[in-house]
């Protein structure tokens, strides 16, 4: 990588150079574009962000230092012509239009600081008009207007991270340079870094999160050792009520690490889809009996329901056991006392994704008080609850939704949530059916 | 775009004018964006408790006052040897108007600042969560009116105007939240003290966003926004009664 900058920006030097040759000009321009190319595609691959940046910003400068030569770069109101003494490569134009199609906002300022070019990403960053207008009537951040004046002042390429605030909070990364002889030309290169600084604050946010939920039992763990130590050393009474509560609460924080663990372990593999075949039939039966006598206990009962010759999904049996356990368990914890559970399964004429494969459904549904309307969309977010206090009560994690809408992902499946407060909610899963086996009439036909 | 206001003007006269012209905009704009950094600073540094933020802010004053100074010089010089007619009078004079609502903006945000510096030393406050939302409607006033001012949109300029009440509702409500969590605990009204004096700071910028968008509509047209704006602060007529507990 270190090669393809260095390449970009030599092309760059052939571009600026020798400003007289037109010959060479146009092989700095043309190897500026091949540079760009690269670097765009290395960035992609690589993510290397500041390489792309610098790469574009090497490429324009070259660019607009030969049409600044050759006097041919125009505004929008005076229309370039290209004259005949130009060669075949109607090069304003060209240059323009390939500028206009990059994804990173850009713009080309002459030495008195107007903007003489910029691409439509330009454009929607500042949300107006930007050519032929001085550069802070386009953008006022003083991190830019700094680095243009540090780069004009220095003549070497300068840096600036900015935000915008509002109206939606976008982080953005600036590159200035500037051609080395008159007239000066100065190329500013944007890159968009808000995605980055999401992550990075979703990252803070969770690390943040868990450990507040781990700190919650392990408060009440010390407390009650604390007093066991002291006053409640010789209470017989206290003392199995204490460790059970203790017993509870480590429970809690095992059930919370396992939960962690997992949401990890699916989540670094999510982008790996799948392999093996599985009866969603059998999955759902194994799940629902390791849940049996929690199900007793509530004394509510499951009831499955699945049509024969279901064909079977592509997934990974162990994982899609713990979606289903999840689903039930969540149904068990919020149903009714003493209700049913529904668990359906069904093929649906709906398409999975672009290879248009069968879908297979299974539904969980519970007769319990329902999920309020503007709760169901964060459902699945991590730590999410509707109900914090009860779900502290039924033993949650506020992880189980979450884990399950990776695997789902993971498996390139969907899930949908129903909900009419007062008669209860359905989950259903729809994962796309095992492609190659054809259904039966088909076979039949050919 | 901009026609010779003197027709014995030559050509190179009008274009000395026009850049000279631009220049000035540029420089308000300019110090539009320091103005716009440093109340956005400065709502950070109480939302996120940044303390070398707030310092940060501080410092950075002296530069806006110092654009101010130069916006005016630009101005005088422009009105003194050119003598600007028409719409090109109404901007020099909105540049010198402007700049001076931009530099009281600034010395807000810098006021903030240094509240930030004393809240940032006591133990955290809910409450900083609805200044944050009503600097957040401030800059926003501030962002939108200064992008009238640079694509010189009246319509734009009159939709800020006219906008003010969301920042109003938000402090008509913390007002009185301040005021009933002094009277339940006195221990707090120092701290309150500051959150009132942060909210009303945040309000007058708000307002001096409004003011901008007055003298915005009135260098693109001529006209005048009518001068009574529908005014939602309540708060110089608010009490909340004093309800003994025995």
């Amino acid at each position: 990588m270190e090669s393809s900058q260095s390449g970009a920006q030599a092309s760059a030097g052939i571009g600026l150079d020798d400003r007289s040759e037109t010959v060479l000009m146009r092989a700095g321009w043309l190897l500026g574009a091949c540079g760009l190319i690269a670097g765009a595609a290395l960035a992609a691959l690589l993510g290397l962000n500041g390489l792309w940046v610098a790469t574009a910003a090497a490429v324009i400068l070259a660019a607009g230092a030969w049409l600044g030569g050759a006097g041919k770069l125009s505004s929008p109101s005076e229309p370039a012509q290209s004259d005949a003494g130009h060669g075949p490569i109607a090069a304003p134009e060209l240059l323009r239009a390939v500028l206009e199609q990059l994804p990173d906002p850009l713009m080309l300022l002459d030495d008195a600081d107007r903007v003489m070019l910029a691409n439509s990403a330009m454009r929607a960053m500042v949300g107006t008009d930007v050519e032929d207008k001085t550069v802070s009537m386009v953008l006022r951040t003083p991190a830019v207007l700094q680095a243009i004046d540090q780069t004009a002042l220095t003549g070497d390429p300068s840096f600036a991270e900015f935000v915008f605030r509002v109206p939606v909070e976008r982080h953005y990364q600036a590159y200035v340079a500037r051609t080395p002889q008159s007239p000066h030309l100065t190329a500013v290169v944007f890159h968009d870094l808000t995605a980055v600084k999401r992550a990075e604050q979703a990252r803070a946010d969770f690390i943040a999160n868990a450990s507040h939920e781990l700190r919650t039992p392990l408060a009440a763990v010390t407390g009650f050792i604390e007093t066991l130590r002291g006053h409640a050393r010789d209470d017989e009474a206290a003392r199995p009520k204490f460790l059970e509560i203790m017993s509870l609460e480590a429970q809690r924080m095992r059930r919370l690490i396992d939960d962690l663990l997992s949401l990890t372990r699916i989540e670094q593999n999510e982008h790996v889809p799948p392999s093996g075949t599985v009866d969603l039939e059998f999955v759902i039966r194994d799940a629902a009996a390791a849940l049996a006598p929690l199900a007793q206990l509530e004394n509510v009962t499951i009831d499955i329901e699945a049509p024969p010759d279901l064909p079977a999904v592509t997934g990974a049996r162990d994982e899609l056991i713990q979606v289903f356990q999840n689903l039930i368990h969540n149904a068990l914890k919020y149903g009714k006392s003493g209700g049913h559970i529904v668990i359906a399964l069904a093929e649906t004429a709906e398409a999975s994704g672009r290879r248009g494969g069968a879908m297979i459904a299974a539904s969980v549904r519970d007769e319990g008080e329902g999920i309020p309307r503007e709760a169901i969309p964060r459902l699945t977010e991590r730590f999410y609850r509707v109900d914090v206090k009860r779900s502290r009560e039924r033993g949650g994690t506020g992880l189980g939704l979450a884990i399950v809408k990776h695997i789902i992902n993971r498996h390139k499946g969907r899930l949908t949530i129903d909900s009419v407060p007062g008669e209860g909610s359905t989950f259903t899963v729809l994962l796309p059916a095992r492609s190659p086996a054809l259904p039966p009439s088909v076979m039949e036909v050919l | 775009m901009r026609a010779p206001q003197v027709p014995e003007m030559s050509d190179h006269t009008v274009k000395a004018f026009t850049e000279k012209l631009e220049a000035l905009s540029s420089s308000v704009a300019q110090m539009g964006g320091l103005a716009e950094a440093q109340l956005a600073d400065a709502n950070e540094a109480i939302a996120r408790r940044d303390t070398g933020l707030a310092e940060r802010v501080i410092a950075g004053d002296p530069r806006i006052d110092e654009l101010q100074q130069d916006v005016e010089d630009q101005a005088l010089k422009l009105l003194a040897l050119r003598q600007p007619m028409a719409v090109d009078l109404r901007e020099t004079l909105a540049a010198i108007k402007i700049a001076s609502e931009l530099e009281r903006i600034g010395d807000l945000a810098k006021n903030i600042g240094k509240r930030a510096l004393v809240l940032n030393r006591e133990p955290p406050l809910r409450l900083t969560q609805s200044l944050a939302r009503m600097g957040k409607a401030a800059l926003s006033q501030l962002k939108l009116v200064l992008d009238a001012y640079s694509d010189r949109d009246a319509a734009a300029a009159e939709s800020v105007w006219r906008n003010d009440d969301e920042i109003d509702e938000i402090y008509n409500s913390l007002f009185r939240e301040l005021l009933t969590y002094m009277m339940e605990d006195p221990r707090t009204i120092g701290l309150c003290a500051h959150l009132l004096f942060i909210a009303k700071n945040i309000e007058r910028s708000g307002d001096h966003a409004t003011n901008i968008a007055e003298v915005v509509y009135h260098m693109t047209t001529g006209g005048h926004l009518a001068t009574e704006r529908p005014k939602a602060d309540v708060t110089s007529s608010t009490t909340v009664s004093f309800e003994r507990k025995d």
